[in-house]
């Protein structure tokens, strides 16, 4: 175990978490097997729209997901608590008895898996969170006078696992992430992110400075391209919109045994991607728990693609007892949490002389499957998307829609990847702030196609 | 619980402030799978929390809580009057601005059929025997069976004395079959998913559920065998499934006027139509007639008031191809200046609301299905969605289907597989030719439209009749 000292939200919230992990053992009878997914959140959201503030709010909340195993029966149930002991127990309790309930009238259940070996852990990462209203000034002082647009998330996170066996996980982080954007006018922007535990405004005032000066190359006229083939380089975060498609079924077990992977060509050995690319699930490099939610505690690395050859796909403890395989801690939809690909030998500094005449593609959008069985994708050029000729910036171009194989885009026509990476944290906050990351270089090709 | 909130917000109403509000919202949901003929593990989901609203000054700030104690709710109203006391002096608009309305009334999912009536062997069987039907080939590598049921409370108090009770109970049912042969793999499920409705049980009589199994895997099988969607410009027929998507991405998101004003440029994105452009922009041909009704009984997204609390009423956005109207609510209409309905709605407890699009129908024409076909030399009819791309301004799209046939010389042909096309909002919607007559209308809807920051997920329910476009660019795999 390892860890150090949480704020007072945390604190609140692992004790919370303590006392609901030490009533399970109370609460389950007989042969029962209770287990206990914790979630937990103190959020501060602040929301900019041409340097001024849309909507600010706060949330606090947690919940569980509760699991009642009885011989080879299970149910679950998704429930929210309130943090209050009295208050909580009584919905423990009255939650426990409904699934008895239920537990009686559903049958057996063939791909029952948990983990029974007991491996307790605790983590936490990042101290107090920073002050949300001290970052809120600091953004509003730098945005003044720009047409700034975008969301700073900050506060607590929080995850935990019990079960009724005795093993507890403990995961908190206290961050912020800010994603945002300066515009010129119509769709034209440049777009950045500044996440970490510790705000520096400095940073952040000089990430501002660089945007506007990029933002001064998107008000010049922008370019109409016509369809066809053009050398690109994807920036990492275009890049990440393209990785993000394959981690759609394309590294799961269970997608590949019933042929819905993206990649069961790859998989199958029929096609290959380039030998540049090596693609891992590294938890060390995130912010991911260690544990997922049936108490399987995840091995530090699973090497997902190596030298372009399909490697390890994500097994979730379900996918393991229906096919028979062995369990990396994946979660039940089997997609990286913490994804790296390996750098390329290409330095940021060359890139733009070894693209020569092309499109620099900071940002990707909307991506879609056009023909999955093939692993092609279409998508639309987005924000910062310029014209490059002798390895200089020319200007904007208007939005592009491509429609491509990822055999091609990361095999044959991959030239380069970049030496330096990105973390790319995920701002997705659908419920729930995101614990996701991808660590991840640009990407060189020399021919990617574009259609409308 | 009504009583209990009530007394709980009374007493944490902030002294002083010019507004304030609070919305709890109760979810109570059960999720039931059969996959490859093996019942899934049943999940069972309660939820329960409140949002509290300060307006005070220029600011609006909200404080969100699923702690529902006297102190839960009263940390909450706090945190709501300090953001909104730190937002007044960096508003983007007045917030004050405009009155919001303090209504009482109700609302309640018209059901037939309630979802405790069956038991869970009852719906297991059901599902078991879907699931056991599509299993009529060796190729048909994966397949299931679902049956989802929710039912969401929301409960809005104003301090002012106004209270709203909405019940909204939905029915989803789902099937897919996945057919593999010769290193290919191809899907065909009802509707894409796009069969959720406010309903109890007998929607599944209404859509004939009970049987579609084996005919959804023998369509997974069809496709295994059939040519590629040709390349080129044809005639395209959509089906209602697919319009659902059409008018959702290159109608619905361009009208939202939040995106107009600019609140999603950093996230979901902005919009190609501009505030000047209604009244007299030419968005369709003059068959192209778009309403928003929150009155549908039955549609995924109906309701009496949304979370600001206007009263919903039906209102024709597009009329006879001619723009007429946004989707904004109160807040965003007097920021705009622009009129607009009642749909500033939020996904849940913990996040504020937002201009959303909520039933967005495509009104009937007078054509029958045969004579929309019989129009067509040289075409393809494309149904349920699978693929969905268009760019950040709602104009360049790429859709994709689950199922294609060729229409020649005015008769349905052969099966296509990997059917695509693409287009431009802004020209695409000229090109309607032929709109289904009243018969041919279809109700659908999807629990998963995406917008806001911090995101958002919501429910949308799109009607349409079968829709005919001229000269459109089609492809295949």
């Amino acid at each position: 175990m390892r860890g150090e000292r949480q704020g007072h939200d945390g604190e609140m919230m692992e004790c919370t978490f303590g006392w609901i992990a030490d009533a399970l053992g109370h609460l389950t009878r007989g042969e029962e097997i209770c287990l206990l997914a914790f979630q937990g959140e103190v959020s501060h959201f602040c929301r900019f729209n041409r340097g001024r503030v849309r909507q600010a709010g706060h949330v606090h909340q947690l919940g569980a997901s509760l699991t009642l195993v009885d011989g080879e029966r299970q149910v679950s149930l998704k429930l929210r608590l309130t943090g209050e002991a009295a208050l909580d127990r009584a919905t423990l309790e009255a939650a426990l008895e409904r699934l008895r309930g239920y537990l009686q009238r559903v049958p057996e259940d063939p791909h029952l898996c948990f983990a029974r070996e007991v491996r307790s852990s605790r983590q936490v990462d990042g101290t107090e969170p920073p002050d949300p209203l001290g970052i809120t000034g600091d953004i509003l002082d730098g945005a003044c006078g720009h047409d700034f647009v975008g969301i700073l998330a900050t506060g607590s996170q929080y995850a935990g696992f019990a079960n009724s066996l005795g093993q507890r996980n403990w995961h908190a982080t206290g961050s912020f992430n800010l994603e945002w954007s300066l515009h010129a006018e119509g769709d034209k922007a440049v777009k950045r992110q500044y996440a970490g535990t510790m705000w520096d405004g400095a940073h952040f005032r000089a990430q501002l400075h660089d945007s506007a000066e990029q933002l001064q190359l998107m008000r010049r006229a922008p370019v109409a391209l016509t369809p066809g083939e053009y050398r690109v380089y994807l920036a990492p975060s275009a890049l990440a919109e393209v990785v993000r498609m394959l981690c759609w079924g394309g590294f799961s077990a269970r997608a590949h045994q019933t042929k819905s992977s993206p990649l069961h060509r790859l998989a199958g050995g029929t096609a290959s991607l380039s030998p540049l690319v090596s693609l891992a699930e590294d938890l060390a490099g995130g912010m991911a728990p260690s544990f997922q939610e049936r108490g399987v505690i995840k091995p530090p690395r699973v090497e997902l693609i190596t030298a372009g050859r399909y490697g390890e796909p994500l097994v979730a403890p379900r996918s393991a007892a229906e096919y028979g395989m062995r369990t990396n801690g994946a979660e039940p939809d089997e997609s990286p949490v913490s994804l790296e690909m390996a750098p390329g030998a290409l330095p940021a500094s060359e890139v733009l002389a070894q693209l020569g005449d092309g499109l620099y593609l900071n940002n990707l959008w909307y991506l879609n499957w056009s023909d999955r069985n093939s692993a092609r994708i279409t998508g639309m050029t987005r924000f910062a998307s310029f014209l490059v000729k002798g390895g200089e910036l020319q200007g904007p171009i208007q939005v592009l829609r491509f429609d491509d194989s990822v055999y091609r885009l990361l095999g044959s026509a991959l030239e380069a990847l970049s030496a330096e990476r990105e973390l790319i944290i995920d701002t997705a906050s659908y419920e729930a702030r995101s614990f996701r990351t991808m660590r991840l270089p640009g990407a060189l090709i020399g021919a990617m196609r574009f259609t409308l | 619980m009504i009583e209990r909130l009530k007394r709980l917000f009374a007493e944490c109403i902030p002294p002083g402030v010019e507004f304030c509000s609070l919305r709890a919202v109760f979810t109570q949901g059960e999720q039931l799978n059969v996959r490859r003929n093996v019942p899934q593990p049943l999940t069972l989901h309660e939820d329960a929390g409140a949002m509290v609203t300060v307006r005070t000054g220029a600011g609006i700030g909200y404080g969100a809580t699923s702690e529902l104690t006297a102190g839960g709710l009263r940390a909450a109203a706090q945190k709501a009057l300090a953001l909104a006391e730190m937002m007044g002096r960096c508003s983007l608009f007045d917030g004050a601005q405009p009155p919001l309305p303090s209504p009482s009334g109700e609302f309640r999912t018209e059901v037939g059929i309630p979802w405790e009536s069956w038991s869970l062997a009852e719906k297991l069987e059901l599902l078991q025997a879907e699931s056991a039907a599509m299993r009529i080939d060796a190729r048909i590598v994966d397949w299931g069976a679902s049956l989802g049921h929710q039912r969401v409370e929301t409960l809005y108090l104003t301090h002012e004395g106004g209270a709203l009770w909405q019940g909204r109970e939905v029915v989803a049912p789902g099937l897919y079959a996945t057919a593999f042969a010769a290193g290919e793999a191809q899907q065909r499920s009802l509707h894409g998913g796009g069969l959720p409705r406010q309903a109890g049980l007998e929607l599944l009589e209404q859509m004939e559920f009970r049987g579609r199994g084996r005919r959804v895997a023998e369509q997974a099988l069809a496709l295994l065998a059939a040519e590629q969607c040709p390349s080129g410009r044809r005639d395209l027929l959509l089906a209602p499934d697919q319009m659902m998507l059409q008018i959702h991405e290159s109608i619905g998101h361009p009208l939202e006027l939040d995106r107009i004003l600019g609140d999603e440029r950093n996230f979901a994105g902005t919009s190609f139509v501009t505030p000047e452009m209604f009244g007299s922009y030419r968005y369709g041909s003059e068959l192209l007639n778009v309403s928003f009704d929150p009155a549908v009984p039955g549609e995924l997204a109906s309701y009496a008031y949304d979370d600001e609390g206007s009263r919903a009423e039906k209102r024709r956005l597009i009329e006879r191809g001619v723009l007429r109207c946004p989707l904004g609510g109160l807040t965003s209409q007097r920021r705009a200046g622009l009129p607009g309905v009642a749909n500033t709605r939020a996904c849940n407890w913990n996040r504020p609301p937002i201009d959303r699009m909520a039933n967005l129908n495509l009104e009937p024409g007078e054509s029958r299905f045969e004579e929309l076909i019989a129009q067509v030399e040289r075409g393809i009819y494309m149904e349920t969605n699978r693929s969905w791309s268009i760019d950040d301004s709602r104009n360049k799209f790429q859709f994709g289907c689950e199922w294609g046939r060729l229409i020649e010389e005015g008769r349905l042909t052969r099966v296509v597989k990997n059917p695509n096309y693409r287009g431009i909002s802004e020209s695409f919607w000229r090109s309607l030719a032929g709109v289904g007559g009243p018969e041919t209308v279809e109700v659908h809807g999807t629990p998963n439209c995406g917008k806001g920051e911090p995101n958002q997920v919501i429910a949308v329910g799109h009607a349409s009749p079968p829709c005919l476009f001229r000269n459109v660019e089609v492809f295949g795999g």
